[in-house]
């Protein structure tokens, strides 16, 4: 059984991270639109992306942000839609949160330094 | 011009009957009500009290929204000449159109809903600052009449029957914002977490509804805030 306290921190962390996520998601869209500009080809974001540090950092915390709150949002759809108990439903949220933090940062690497 | 009435007669088990009631200037929901029960079927279960949209008993799903009757004038809500009159949403049926409240009132209860200060008669007045930011917000909730449109109303209430409801909530809220107050951390506690303000997904049918146009949401929305701030400091 979760606490009140833990359940308002969980919900904090969801809001904070849709803060950062509202962010992220605009810059990301900006960046598609300027990058597809001169047709889309593997070489050509791999020589954008490849050493870029700042290209990496700002991933990274997409990919953070995306790992809390994606979770949270499915474990309240579990909870509502299909009646999942409490626990089970975190229990999900954290392997969720975690395949999107392991996929999302294996992926930032393969483009940034791999 | 005759009105076609389908009342729910029954239980949770039940079906709708048919009645036709004569059109009259002015008719309200509830005038319909009446008729049907002093007229034509005088089984027919409902509450009701005050007929000027104070005591909140009478409300009732017409055509499919949740209403206060007395103060809905059938012009407003007819669809042809047809009514369609069902128990409110989300509560149990005890029979026709009346429903059990008691869920409902406990929830206020469970939210810390009661008032606790703590002056005593000898104590000289509290002095509450009229333009305040609290008494502002205390104030843009203290109307509610209880009618359980709201609760009728949110879906997460029927997805999650533990959920607490917009109305405690927003009562709640209204002590939060009473600096007489002296359960407060118990009362913050009540309301946080998924049975809680933190259920809540701000569809808003609350505050559309409310009969008396107050905004449980927004007062749902404070709760997240301050018991967010709260936990995080460690103070909840």
């Amino acid at each position: 059984m979760t606490t009140a306290a833990t359940q308002a921190k969980l919900w904090y962390a969801m809001r904070i991270s849709s803060m950062v996520l509202a962010v992220c998601v605009l810059l990301h869209i900006a960046t598609v639109i300027y990058a597809v500009r001169g047709g889309l080809s593997a070489a050509e974001i791999l020589g954008r992306t490849h050493g870029n540090w700042f290209f990496g950092a700002f991933y990274v915390v997409f990919v953070v942000a995306c790992s809390v709150h994606v979770p949270l949002g499915l474990a309240a759809i579990a909870r509502e839609w299909l009646g999942v108990r409490e626990r089970m439903a975190l229990v999900f949220a954290q392997v969720v949160g975690l395949v999107i933090l392991l996929m999302g940062l294996r992926a930032v690497y393969g483009v940034v330094a791999g | 011009m005759a009105l076609k009435v389908r009342v729910w007669r029954g239980k949770e088990q039940g079906a709708f009957t048919t009645y036709e009631v004569a059109r009259e200037e002015s008719q309200t929901v509830l005038d319909v009500v009446v008729h049907i029960q002093r007229h034509l079927e005088p089984s027919l279960s409902f509450r009701y009290a005050c007929r000027v949209g104070m005591c909140g008993s009478c409300a009732m799903n017409v055509n499919g929204v949740a209403r206060w009757t007395c103060r809905t004038h059938v012009s407003k809500v007819v669809a042809g000449d047809e009514l369609e009159i069902a128990p409110l949403s989300n509560l149990p049926v005890i029979k026709d159109l009346a429903t059990d409240m008691r869920e409902f009132f406990d929830k206020w209860a469970r939210a810390k809903g009661q008032f606790k200060g703590s002056k005593t008669r000898h104590d000289d007045f509290a002095r509450v600052e009229p333009a305040s930011k609290e008494r502002l917000a205390a104030d843009a909730g203290i109307e509610c009449i209880g009618c359980g449109i709201c609760y009728a109303s949110c879906d997460v209430v029927s997805w999650r029957p533990d959920f607490l409801g917009p109305a405690a909530l927003n009562r709640a809220w209204t002590l939060v914002n009473d600096q007489r107050d002296t359960q407060q951390g118990e009362r913050l506690r009540a309301v946080a977490g998924d049975a809680g303000c933190h259920a809540c997904h701000t569809q808003g049918s609350c505050s559309e509804r409310c009969p008396k146009q107050l905004a449980p949401s927004a007062a749902i929305a404070g709760l997240k805030r301050l018991t967010g701030r709260m936990a995080v400091r460690g103070k909840l």
